[in-house]
């Protein structure tokens, strides 16, 4: 990428989690340099014990020798930092608002809720969380028409952060389809997400960083058969 | 005019009408029945059906956090979050923080029994000494010389723990151990917009003690899941 006008950056992270690819959108939207410190499955190097003794948890975001945590922290923190680049937040304070609350849902209820469809046992409880998901994505279908106001997407004409927010899951979303074999995501009930999500997932900040869905298919394999449990946190 | 739909007891209230009074916005307050919900609190909120509900003009704007960064965006005099960008962060890192590990930690310390209390309170202790940690050499408040945004997130500990630590019979803030966090729980509380926007003592033991009995009983009940 680009040059940056500031100094050493690194994000510490790994290939398929989606919460790392925030960063990576924000970074890439803003043009900004930074070395990909990749962590192995399984293991948590020292350097990331170091920079988040809190959480221990990927993304780390390391500008010069602070470190920064958690995905949607970071993402603002890149919008604050690199002000000249595009901007990432709305700037019209209600605008903001709602890209933050739609963020938060999608953190705190819609993503347990995808999650809940590896978890569930059986065919019953797998077609309530199925559904469960969908109707999450019907809520933000909703967000869409009113936040993107008939652009291409949640910030507008380019991407933003609740479209980083919700995009980041589309790989994740593309797995859960392909193993279940149905749709989360369908023209019937969501088809501006569906227009969406290519438009997201086609974009010069984003094609380079969204694993394909055969790859993380596969690794969503060895992680289930490793740990017994969803997609990554 | 300016409205503010709230729970006079719930933390994520309360920081949202300090904000407001910091900030010298006048408002209306309107007070809702949580176990009860009105039409209008389903109107404005029909994700999550909660209080807080700001409402500005045509602007509606729920989830407390949010309001917090709406407020402090609207209204410039007194700024809430610090001006620096790694400041900010660690600001709302530690929010988020608060939110999902003390706040549901010493919660659920004080409304359990048996092993599971004392693993959760096990936990308090270790979130608290972090949030011990982030205080040494701040100076009165996590905002430095002001209250911030990251004292208002934080500022339930102040009413909440010590009612908790009463019914749950723990003891969660030791002085000893926590010694900066206490002497910013005496400024927080001798603050003069905080002391007079502070739920009574009485009505939140009261309150609490009958919410941790439901919750036993829930709990002791064979047809509970």
């Amino acid at each position: 990428m680009a040059g940056t006008t500031t100094s050493d950056v690194r994000l510490i992270g790994a290939w398929p989690s989606p919460f790392v690819m925030r960063a990576r959108i924000a970074l890439n939207i803003k043009s900004v340099y930074y070395e990909f410190l990749q962590e192995q499955l399984g293991s948590k190097s020292d350097l990331l014990l170091k920079s988040n003794p809190v959480h221990k948890k990927i993304p780390v975001l390391i500008h010069g020798d602070r470190p920064i945590c958690e995905s949607l922290v970071i993402v603002q923190y890149i919008d604050d930092v690199w002000a000249s680049g595009p901007s990432i937040l709305p700037s019209d304070p209600y605008d903001c608002a709602i890209a933050r609350f739609w963020a938060a849902y999608i953190d705190e209820k819609w993503f347990p809720s995808l999650s809940g469809i590896a978890r569930a046992q059986g065919e019953e409880a797998k077609k309530a969380a199925i559904e469960q998901v969908v109707e999450g994505l019907v809520l933000l279908e909703d967000a869409f028409v009113k936040c993107g106001k008939g652009r291409a997407f949640f910030g507008g004409d380019t991407i933003g952060y609740l479209d980083i927010a919700l995009g980041c899951y589309l790989g994740w979303i593309r797995v859960t389809e392909k193993m279940n074999n149905m749709k989360l995501l369908d023209e019937a009930k969501t088809p501006n997400l569906v227009t969406w999500a290519d438009k997201f997932c086609g974009d010069g900040s984003v094609k380079d960083v969204m694993p394909e869905t055969d790859k993380l298919a596969e690794f969503a394999k060895v992680l289930m058969a490793k740990f017994r449990a969803p997609p990554p946190n | 005019m300016i409205k503010l739909v709230g729970f006079w007891v719930s933390p994520f209230v309360l920081r949202v009408s300090w904000a407001l009074k910091l900030k010298g916005v006048e408002y209306e307050y309107i007070e809702e029945d949580v176990f009860n919900k009105s039409p209008l609190l389903l109107e404005l909120n029909p994700v999550h059906k909660k209080v807080p509900v700001l409402v500005h003009g045509h602007n509606v704007i729920v989830e407390s956090l949010v309001i917090l960064e709406y407020i402090d965006e609207t209204w410039k005099q007194y700024p809430l979050l610090p001006q620096e960008p790694c400041d900010r962060a660690n600001a709302r890192f530690w929010a988020k923080f608060a939110e999902e590990k003390l706040m549901k930690n010493s919660w659920t310390a004080m409304s359990s029994q048996g092993d599971e209390k004392k693993l959760f309170l096990q936990s308090t202790l270790e979130d608290l000494e972090k949030i011990e940690g982030e205080l040494k050499g701040k100076g009165k408040y996590f905002g430095g010389e002001n209250l911030g945004y990251l004292d208002l997130a934080l500022g339930w500990i102040t009413y909440l723990v010590p009612v908790w630590e009463d019914i749950g019979s723990i003891t969660i803030l030791d002085p000893v151990k926590f010694p900066c966090t206490t002497a910013w729980m005496q400024n927080f509380l001798n603050h003069p917009v905080i002391k007079e926007d502070f739920p009574p003592r009485d009505k939140t033991d009261f309150y609490f003690r009958t919410r941790r009995e439901e919750i036993l009983a829930l709990v002791g009940s064979p047809s509970k899941g």
